[in-house]
């Protein structure tokens, strides 16, 4: 991290600080925050890398080829991609996926949240809270907690390899189940690694626990996926804390996605133009109830209630959602049997499909309008992270406000940390994030 | 005889950074005792891709300014091979920072040699210069010849390759 610092004339000062760049995120973009006056004057989180265009690449593609292409939107979280991607294309379709097939995708999920989680608890969050400035100076003093955190990233990862085909860009997924599915035996080998993991998530629950959160609280609604049965994945309603209960279906009147001038990556707005919240704190806080026992458990030990508002908590919570994933996926192995088919038939269809599912960073909405062959003319992906754009900026510029008083270099290791909360996927449309802080001083 | 592991890093639609992935595109085409990885764009694969092999080179590509095609090797251990500051991103764990990351957690096989390739162009879908392209197989040659080399006292050091070794 490196600091620069630029003064201004006219009738006020303006300090500037620049850090370049700003590690542990995924993806590029930068932050800038403008103090003015002993006052947060803006804080904008900006997305500076070009738009990718996957949605341009879908349209005059075949609707079968749309799992495989979305899944290159990201290396950590594919999976997502090819969940929300299935269940839009599906429902155009008409198709119920075999039980088991349902199973074995969520088993899949498991596997990308627990690799998806792990790599940010240990390798990017972690040394925010224990003062280093990477997992590498962390791994000198923590060695055992990050040997653990790379083999539980690991396990996640063989679980996508054995279920998905190979562990980044999975490629077995396909409108109406799989192409291939794995044996009982190929499940088995996962149990003993998976029920290390569940012991190790514990593990990370109880260290997480012992870090120091300031005492902030969001003002935001959270938005998440809400099931009647299950710690929400791949199925569900979306709900908010504010009430909203829809179905998938009915995202588009409900957010609205817009363009803002210092960034490359749409804004997502609620009704009333609002800023929202989805991720961790949002599926959590609207599905306590749901988690597995041992899960809740493991919260209420650290100090968690059913409710989370604190977005630096976000990281305890990941860890809480490392030990459901684990525990799900122990009970999905256990209830397997391989299905009469990997797939059901699923024939060309007209009109739009919606899906929505819960990728580690929060819900991701997919809509795809496709013609009687099966050609898609018109696809629509909202990403967790575009999401929560306005919420890291107004946590930024709520939470900065605090510690105005604080050394240049504290403001700003906090500031990146308000970032790193939301664990932002910016890769899933860009790489890279720098900080500016502009300080102006204003004379009387 | 030891077992010979050949971890390859780099995006084979990312022009020379395909670097690694030619290397293993040539020593499958003619298969010994050499079990090949493609490790993508992730390093920190390789924490656990090397786990219990005893002889492991590791092929990406580099960027020194040296001519397009030159082969640099390093031990494990030399001190050229400094981790650079950590990037933005998960791709900023980049190779010399994941075997610093060895070292500090006893995660490094017993024999570790690093091969670069130097490119100069690495732009989204461009072709791998012809010079890198020669350097991958010249590089896949000398792997092979190591492995079939079982008197070499060194696996790590059987090709001695000086700061220009292109072939």
């Amino acid at each position: 991290m490196s600091a620069r610092t630029a003064k201004a004339g006219g009738a006020g000062r303006t300090r500037r600080i620049v850090v370049n760049p700003l590690a542990r995120i995924e993806g590029e973009a930068e932050l800038h925050l403008t103090i003015r006056g002993g006052h947060v004057a803006d804080a904008q989180l900006k997305v500076v890398e070009p738009p990718r265009l996957f949605e341009a690449i879908l349209r005059g593609r075949s609707f079968i080829e749309v799992p495989d292409i979305t899944a290159r939107i990201c290396g950590i979280c594919p999976v997502a991609y090819q969940m929300s991607a299935v269940q839009a294309l599906e429902r155009l379709c008409g198709i119920e996926v075999d039980p088991q097939v349902r199973r074995l995708r969520r088993l899949l999920y498991c596997g990308e949240w627990i690799e998806s989680h792990a790599l940010h608890v240990y390798m990017l969050h972690a040394p925010d809270f224990l003062g280093y400035e990477d997992a590498l100076r962390l791994a000198a003093d923590f060695p055992a907690e990050v040997r653990r955190g790379l083999r539980l990233k690991q396990i996640g990862n063989d679980v996508v390899r054995i279920v998905g085909g190979r562990e980044i860009h999975p490629i077995n997924v396909r409108v109406g189940g799989f192409y291939r599915v794995p044996t009982v035996a190929e499940l088995q080998r996962l149990v003993e690694p998976l029920a290390w993991a569940r012991d190790a998530a514990l593990e990370t629950v109880r260290w997480v626990a012992n870090f120091a959160f300031p005492d902030f609280e969001q003002d935001l609604p959270l938005v998440a996926l809400v099931h009647p049965d299950e710690y929400p994945m791949s199925d569900g309603r979306i709900g908010s804390t504010q009430g909203l209960d829809i179905p998938v279906s009915e995202f588009d009147t409900h957010f609205t996605e817009e363009h803002v001038e210092h960034s490359t990556a749409l804004h997502a707005v609620g009704p009333r133009r609002e800023p929202y919240v989805v991720g961790p704190l949002a599926r959590y806080t609207l599905n306590f109830a749901r988690l597995p026992e041992v899960a809740r458990t493991a919260a209420r030990a650290a100090g968690l209630g059913p409710e989370c508002r604190n977005p630096f908590k976000s990281i305890l919570v990941r860890a809480v959602e490392i030990v459901a994933a684990c525990d799900d996926g122990l009970r999905l192995i256990a209830e397997y049997e391989p299905p009469a088919a990997p797939a059901v038939a699923a024939p060309p269809t007209a009109g739009t499909g919606y899906g929505c599912t819960e990728a580690p960073r929060g819900i991701c909405h997919h809509r795809y309008r496709v013609d009687a062959r099966g050609t898609i003319l018109d696809a629509r992906i909202v990403p967790p992270t575009s999401q929560n754009q306005k919420g890291i900026e107004r946590d930024l510029r709520r939470f900065a406000a605090t510690i105005l008083d604080r050394p240049q270099a504290e403001l700003v290791w906090k500031c990146e940390q308000v970032v790193r909360n939301y664990d932002p996927c910016i890769s899933c449309s860009t790489h890279f994030l720098k900080v500016h802080v502009h300080r102006e001083h204003r004379r009387r | 005889m030891s077992r010979v592991v050949v971890v390859v890093v780099g995006n084979r639609l990312r022009g020379d950074d395909a670097a690694g992935p030619l290397v293993a595109d040539a020593l499958r085409a003619a298969p010994g005792r050499v079990r090949v990885i493609e490790a993508g764009t992730d390093p920190l694969r390789l924490l656990d891709a090397w786990e219990g092999d005893e002889a492991v080179f590791v092929v990406d590509a580099v960027c020194s300014g040296a001519t397009p095609g030159t082969i640099h090797t390093f031990a494990a251990d030399d001190a050229g091979l400094l981790p650079e500051p950590l990037g933005g991103s998960t791709h900023g764990f980049g190779l010399a920072t994941v075997v610093e990351l060895g070292r500090t957690l006893g995660r490094l096989p017993r024999q570790l040699t690093i091969i670069g390739i130097e490119g100069t162009r690495f732009d989204m879908g461009a072709p791998a210069h012809p010079d890198v392209q020669r350097a991958a197989i010249a590089v896949a040659a000398r792997i092979q010849a190591s492995v079939h080399a079982p008197a070499s006292p060194s696996l790590g050091r059987v090709v001695p390759v000086s700061g220009d070794g292109r072939s």
